[in-house]
């Protein structure tokens, strides 16, 4: 896939360690957007290579938290008006991985570089999609191209049916435990196997963003049957499918099953420090977070309230909720899961990125603990060096704030 | 290049080196540079000197794309990152901001406060306080050409205004 992907968009044949050229087919950037544009500026082209082609989202502190963020929206607001760019999203629509594929602009086949880390998350749709940092983001602003290092391919086979109450979240947390955080540094991977082809367009996103964890340039799952039915509500878009052929060859396969398998925590401070959850069974939490752009879907909603309906989070524990995007909420509005899971003592926020990175909403204090959905738990990450951060699936997030500490959702 | 090490581990992730909280409330380099590995090393700032070194263990800068992880450690004036392992991203940014990272199989010979006389065209680092040599495959010439021109803008500026 990876090749395929790679060849098309430098027009030749490539191989893994080859150095190419390649052309972008759609450029993300976010919030820092801001610094982007100052350091596009610099270059000394006037206008951007292709105003169609790049996607601003702002989703990682919204509203503005303050005069600062506010200085920064604005920027990224008159930057898109200077350079004509049409596919902007302002702060009303949500986290941009999840944004990105609801508005259609994901497509299998492409090339598709974010200047974030979890850009990956795309690899979800038979795309190659890989992050980038700020400066790189600004030369492919300028130019539309970007050298690139052909990687090598893992594959990673996912075998079995997961068990009640147990998600891909919990499959990935186990991939991430046992091929460890530098386990895929610089490679591409791509999951297989029955699981994965059994999975909705959301579990795959889960597991390619989430592959960011263990180093990936790009995280995928071919396109199929599940890919296109997804595709055909949301673009009339051009595609060209480009799946890996049966004889091709990966520099290592590993095999994974999940039929047994039951729900996973990664414990502070790294996303590999893997343990099942019953293991921390008891542990106290003071904040459990729901959402993000690793598990803000509808369906990461519904799990959480049909183990929260009827039920009070522990009066110890505040459990924040963000939809990752509008039409995210208003799916959950629709079908009144807000309404149970508000009932539940949930707080809702606006869709953003959150105390995920510590950066807005949901700050922790020394010597706190949260479990959360989202997908990384170093130290600081929100907002404060000595607090603990554990990372779960929506089921296992929902049980521990129904009691209070680190809970298996099967026993609730 | 000589300078002097400040020696870490390894997997030595992004939100240490630049909290996510400053990283869209801080934009100007120097403030950056105050916060360097605030949650790793609280001393660092204090003490880093200009052309000073930092080496580390396997998968430094894992984590977050934020490129002010390495802005940081550069305008707190360090003159190159030598490393068993990058995370990738961290890598390119490197590149990108004109910071040179070196890949050494193992830095564990070398230790905290050690002066180091750094070669990164040909690939040669000597420990001036052990006295030992070490060779390391260079940067290939065009990332050194971006390096060289002090990261990817004013390289990519060089190469624009060349070609009108």
């Amino acid at each position: 896939m990876t090749e395929k992907i790679l060849g098309r968009a430098s027009n030749q044949e490539v191989s893994p360690g080859d150095i190419i050229d390649a052309t972008v087919d759609l450029a993300m950037s976010h919030e820092n957007t801001a610094a982007i544009s100052k350091k596009f500026k610099k270059i000394g082209v006037p206008a951007v290579w292709n105003p169609e082609k790049i996607v601003i989202p702002i989703d990682h502190c919204v509203p503005a938290a303050s005069e600062e963020y506010a200085k920064n929206h604005k920027l990224i607001r008159e930057f898109v008006e200077e350079q004509k760019i049409t596919n902007f999203y302002d702060i009303k629509a949500g986290v941009c991985h999840q944004v990105l594929p609801e508005k259609g602009h994901i497509r299998p086949g492409m090339l598709i570089v974010g200047s974030d880390s979890h850009t990956p998350t795309y690899g979800a749709f038979g795309a190659f999609s890989a992050g980038i940092g700020r400066t790189e983001m600004a030369a492919v602003y300028a130019t539309g191209s970007i050298w690139l290092r052909v990687p090598e391919s893992f594959k990673i086979i996912v075998e079995g049916e997961l068990p009640e109450k147990v998600s891909a979240k919990d499959a990935i947390l186990t991939i991430i435990g046992e091929l460890r955080a530098d386990g895929c540094n610089y490679k591409a991977v791509e999951f297989c196997g029955s699981t994965v082809e059994n999975m909705s367009i959301g579990e795959r996103m889960v597991l390619c963003n989430m592959s960011a964890e263990m180093g990936v340039k790009a995280g995928m799952v071919a396109f199929d049957d599940t890919t296109r039915a997804y595709l055909d509500q949301r673009t009339e878009g051009e595609y060209t499918i480009l799946n890996s052929d049966e004889e091709c060859t990966y520099e290592k396969t590993f095999l994974f099953g999940v039929s047994d398998l039951e729900p996973q925590l990664s414990c502070p401070h790294t996303v590999d420090n893997v343990r099942p959850v019953h293991e921390k069974e008891g542990t106290q939490i003071d904040q459990a977070v729901l959402g993000t752009c690793t598990n803000g879907r509808v369906e990461d909603l519904r799990e959480a309230s049909q183990i929260l309906k009827g039920k009070k989070v522990a009066d110890t524990v505040r459990l924040l909720v963000i939809p990752a995007s509008t039409e995210v909420y208003k799916e959950a509005l629709q079908e009144g899961i807000i309404y149970d899971l508000v009932e539940a003592g949930a707080v809702i926020c606006n869709p953003n990125c959150g105390p995920c990175l510590g950066a807005h909403q949901g700050s922790l204090a020394p010597g706190e603990v949260c479990i959360s959905s989202s997908n990384r738990n170093f130290r600081g990450r929100m907002g404060c060096k000595e607090a603990g951060i554990y990372l779960a699936s929506p089921a296992t997030v929902a049980a521990s704030a129904v009691t209070g500490e680190i809970t298996d959702p099967r026993g609730v | 290049m000589k300078g002097r090490v400040f020696k870490y581990g390894d997997d030595v992730n992004t939100d240490v080196i630049f909290p996510g909280k400053y990283t869209y409330t801080i934009s100007d380099p120097k403030e950056m540079a105050e916060h360097a590995l605030e949650d790793l090393d609280p001393d660092f700032v204090k003490n880093v000197k200009e052309g000073d070194m930092v080496v580390a263990g396997k998968y430094f800068g894992c984590g977050s794309s934020r490129e002010q992880s390495v802005t940081c450690l550069k305008e707190a004036g360090i003159s190159v990152v030598i490393a068993q392992s990058f995370a990738r991203i961290y890598y390119r940014n490197c590149i990108n901001s004109g910071l040179p990272p070196l890949i050494l199989e193992d830095t564990s010979e070398i230790k905290d406060g050690d002066v180091l006389e750094v070669d990164v065209e040909a690939g040669k680092i000597t420990n001036v306080t052990s006295e030992k040599t070490y060779m390391v495959s260079p940067l290939p010439p065009f990332v050194m050409e971006i390096i060289n021109d002090g990261g990817l803008i004013p390289h990519l500026k060089k190469v624009i205004s060349h070609g009108r």
